[in-house]
């Protein structure tokens, strides 16, 4: 938390609603560059509502909004001159289950993001780059123009994650991006999370707190009050939050007493 | 008294099988009676019709009765010329109130849409045609392939609209979240992601709503009216296969009986091919 001055992205009374009903309460967080962050807790805690307001894809669903502050590198992202568009390139995403566009072939998918006046050559530059970076070069790099969907489930995740990189984000968020793969398959995405994690500042929603403590270096805990609302508990190094964490329910939940 | 039980014990269920049989053998027949319905109407159709199919039949003009031969090319070509230009015209407005309908589609605007794109659907036909006729023929005082194809669009617009914002409503949430979330606009996000995944459903909606005008007759009467020429101009009166086969199936004449069998076989394999083309368009395979 010392990083907090340098972070590229920080929330401040943060305060998301679907419509009438309030999802999240008065959260500040801050996540720090080069780094995994891990929001952890409960289903209904707020934690993915937390990463889909960081690019602002929470209020494209009817009703949804936020108030407060999203600083993007000290600009709020709610107020400031940043377009939702240039946000969301600068913030990338990769989803809970594998996104890719079934239309398109593996090529395509990994340059869906780039303009389209960037000449092929230049798309088939970043995009070997980004397979690269994900660890899916050397399985589809004879299969470019296959159709994306033929990819496994691994595979297709690995795929979203490059699609996400080739626009050249300087965040990538996960929303618990390997809770439908199996075990191996998870370990891929991991290890990938902790190489990317060199470059890039990681948010990653999970509820499986063996992923939060194997991969993160920061940890917020988040639970929903007795109306439903979802709050910050606690947020530290994720080695002191599983040792000593300075709140009870944090201790309660991580040692498996509850969730 | 446990070992003197009635032998009627058994009955209940003896007789809740012979119901259930009887239950199935039932609606099983009702299923096969319309599917046999249909056979023999194909079967009819094809047995008359083949006798009069030839090449004359497919490429000669329609000649006087008492003269052998002479086909039904003109009305054949009219019949294509009128749906073309009625899927160019429907085709774009459908489309696009679909996609309107599936991205924006809450509201009272949308739904009063939704609802007199329903009504419009349930619409007779001869009245399509009759409105068609007020606004398109009356006042030029002649007919015209035109204003039978305005009666074709206004006929196909609201199964277009409906299957198109059905097909755009089917593609996944996440889909549409995964563009967005690459920074790609609302827009690049509809035309390069989400539209694409759409095609195919919109493509058999567009082939079913040709399907349901091509044999379309009624509206014909008063706008594209037929001729006995050779007609490729939409502003003047052109042939229609469906009108020559009313024409001749009403004339006392035998040799016209037989070329109205021919057509009518021939726009009942148009409708089936196009019924087949939807499918194959939606099945598994053509999504690669």
């Amino acid at each position: 938390m010392s990083s907090s001055d340098t972070a590229p992205l920080r929330v401040i009374d943060l305060n998301a609603y679907y419509g009438t009903r309030q999802a999240v309460a008065d959260v500040t967080m801050s996540f720090a560059p080069n780094a995994v962050t891990a929001l952890m807790g409960p289903s209904g805690c707020g934690k993915t509502t937390i990463l889909r307001c960081l690019n602002r894809i929470h209020e494209i669903a009817p009703g949804a909004y936020a108030r407060g502050q999203v600083l993007l590198d000290g600009e709020d992202v709610y107020e400031s001159h940043i377009s939702v568009i240039e946000l969301r390139r600068r913030v990338g995403m990769v989803f809970q289950r594998a996104n890719p566009f079934p239309t398109l072939s593996i090529l395509g998918n990994v340059t869906a993001g780039l303009s389209r006046n960037v000449p092929s050559s230049e798309k088939m530059r970043v995009a070997e780059k980004a397979l690269r970076s994900a660890a899916l070069w050397d399985e589809v790099k004879d299969k470019l123009q296959k159709p994306a969907t033929a990819l496994s489930g691994g595979q297709q995740q690995r795929l979203c994650i490059a699609r996400a990189l080739a626009v050249e984000p300087e965040v990538l968020l996960m929303d618990e991006p390997t809770s439908s793969l199996d075990p191996i398959s998870t370990l891929s995405i991991e290890e990938l999370m902790t190489a990317l994690a060199d470059e890039y500042a990681i948010v990653v929603v999970t509820h499986n707190m063996q992923q939060a403590a194997r991969v993160s270096d920061y940890s917020a805990f988040m639970l929903a009050d007795e109306h439903g609302v979802g709050r910050l508990i606690e947020m530290d190094e994720t080695t002191k939050i599983f040792t000593k964490p300075s709140d009870r329910r944090t201790e309660d939940y991580i040692t498996g007493r509850f969730g | 008294m446990a070992t003197a039980r009635p032998a009627r014990a058994t009955d209940p269920v003896k007789f809740r099988h012979a119901v259930s049989f009887a239950g199935a053998a039932v609606t099983a027949a009702c299923a096969s009676l319309g599917a046999i319905a249909l056979l023999v109407i194909l079967g009819y159709v094809a047995l008359q019709g083949f006798r009069a199919i030839n090449v004359a039949f497919l490429t000669q003009l329609p000649v006087p009765v008492g003269e052998p031969g002479g086909g039904v090319a003109n009305g054949i070509v009219g019949t294509l010329v009128t749906v073309g230009v009625a899927v160019l015209i429907a085709t774009p407005l459908g489309l696009l109130s679909g996609l309107f309908l599936a991205l924006f589609g809450r509201g009272w605007f949308p739904e009063a849409v939704r609802f007199l794109s329903d009504v419009l659907s349930g619409i007779p036909s001869i009245a399509i045609g009759l409105f068609a006729y007020t606004l398109l023929v009356a006042p030029f005082r002649h007919f015209s392939a035109l204003s039978a194809s305005f009666a074709f669009a206004l006929l196909m617009l609201p199964l277009i609209l409906r299957t198109s914002e059905e097909a755009v409503r089917s593609v996944p949430r996440a889909i549409r979240e995964g563009a967005l979330a690459l920074g790609l606009s609302e827009f690049a996000s509809t035309m390069r992601i989400v539209l694409p995944a759409a095609r195919p459903a919109i493509i058999t909606g567009l082939l079913l709503a040709i399907a349901r005008v091509t044999g379309e007759t009624a509206p014909l009467l008063f706008t594209a009216f037929g001729s006995q020429f050779w007609e490729l101009n939409p502003t003047q009166p052109m042939a229609q296969l469906p009108l020559q086969v009313f024409t001749y199936a009403i004339s006392p004449y035998q040799s016209w009986h037989q070329q109205a069998w021919a057509g009518a076989l021939l726009l009942i394999l148009a409708v089936l091919v196009l019924n087949v083309l939807a499918r194959l368009v939606l099945s598994p395979k053509a999504q690669r």
